[in-house]
């Protein structure tokens, strides 16, 4: 498994995002205008995936840094528990954000 | 063979000892984890509060941020995420750069990003709470 690269890919992509987090908060502070105008946004079909993808991207590099931790406390390193740590970052990534999004959609009534 | 000649008296091991590649030691792993758990710790409350702000107008979403503890969870998140992916940009950077002068560039257009971004999001953040 070559995951460390998409390890590296969803932190740059996670730098970018923030450009989204940020435009929201300033939004949220200046005025209903403002904000409506990220909601149109996030609210399309390009903007849902974007957040999506930001979701994954998020909640991929944190379980898939988790490995990095049990690296540095110098465990985890037989080729099992490699692969396993490594598919666990990879179908939880992926799990969890489907999870969050269905939450999402249920308070959110669709956004 | 004769030794490189030092006009310095510290002995060539206290010159480099925790400094390496960087020049600057371990100090930005270091912080590069300190950041990583606390945004793990921090995650959940951050969701949580993302959640709530799903679905509510621009009146609604103030409302939230001016709870102080959302706040500072928010502030907290902010700071953690921008300290953390400033280190991450410039280890891909200085990995990948490898002409001097576009490199100190980019390690320093990385800085100015990181820190405008935590910035704005954080004024953001105190206006809505102050109620401004």
């Amino acid at each position: 498994m070559a995951l460390s690269i998409v390890h590296r890919a969803t932190g740059v992509a996670l730098y970018f995002g923030t450009l989204l987090l940020a435009w929201w908060l300033i939004a949220a502070a200046s005025g209903p205008g403002a904000y409506a105008n990220v909601q149109a946004f996030t609210g399309s079909f390009i903007g849902r995936l974007i957040v999506f993808g930001y979701t994954w991207a998020l909640l991929h590099h944190l379980l898939s840094g988790l490995r990095h931790f049990v690296w540095d406390l110098g465990y985890g390193y037989k080729p099992s528990e490699r692969e396993g740590m490594t598919w666990g970052a990879l179908i939880g990534g992926i799990s969890l954000t489907v999870l969050v999004w269905i939450v999402a959609y249920t308070v959110g009534g669709g956004r | 063979m004769n030794a490189p000649k030092s006009s310095s008296m510290r002995t060539p091991l206290a010159r480099v000892r925790a400094l390496g590649a960087s020049h600057s030691g371990t100090s930005d792993f270091w912080r590069q984890r300190l950041t990583a758990v606390a945004m793990t710790l921090l995650i959940v409350p951050v969701i949580v509060v993302v959640l709530m702000l799903v679905g509510s107008n621009q009146a609604g979403a103030k409302q939230i941020f001016s709870s102080v503890p959302i706040a500072i969870i928010m502030l907290l998140f902010i700071v953690a995420s921008a300290w953390h992916m400033k280190i991450g940009m410039q280890v891909v950077i200085e990995d990948y750069v490898h002409n001097e002068k576009i490199k100190l560039a980019s390690v320093m257009a990385n800085n100015f990003f990181c820190i405008a971004v935590a910035l704005a999001s954080i004024y953001a953040i105190l206006k809505m709470s102050s109620g401004v």
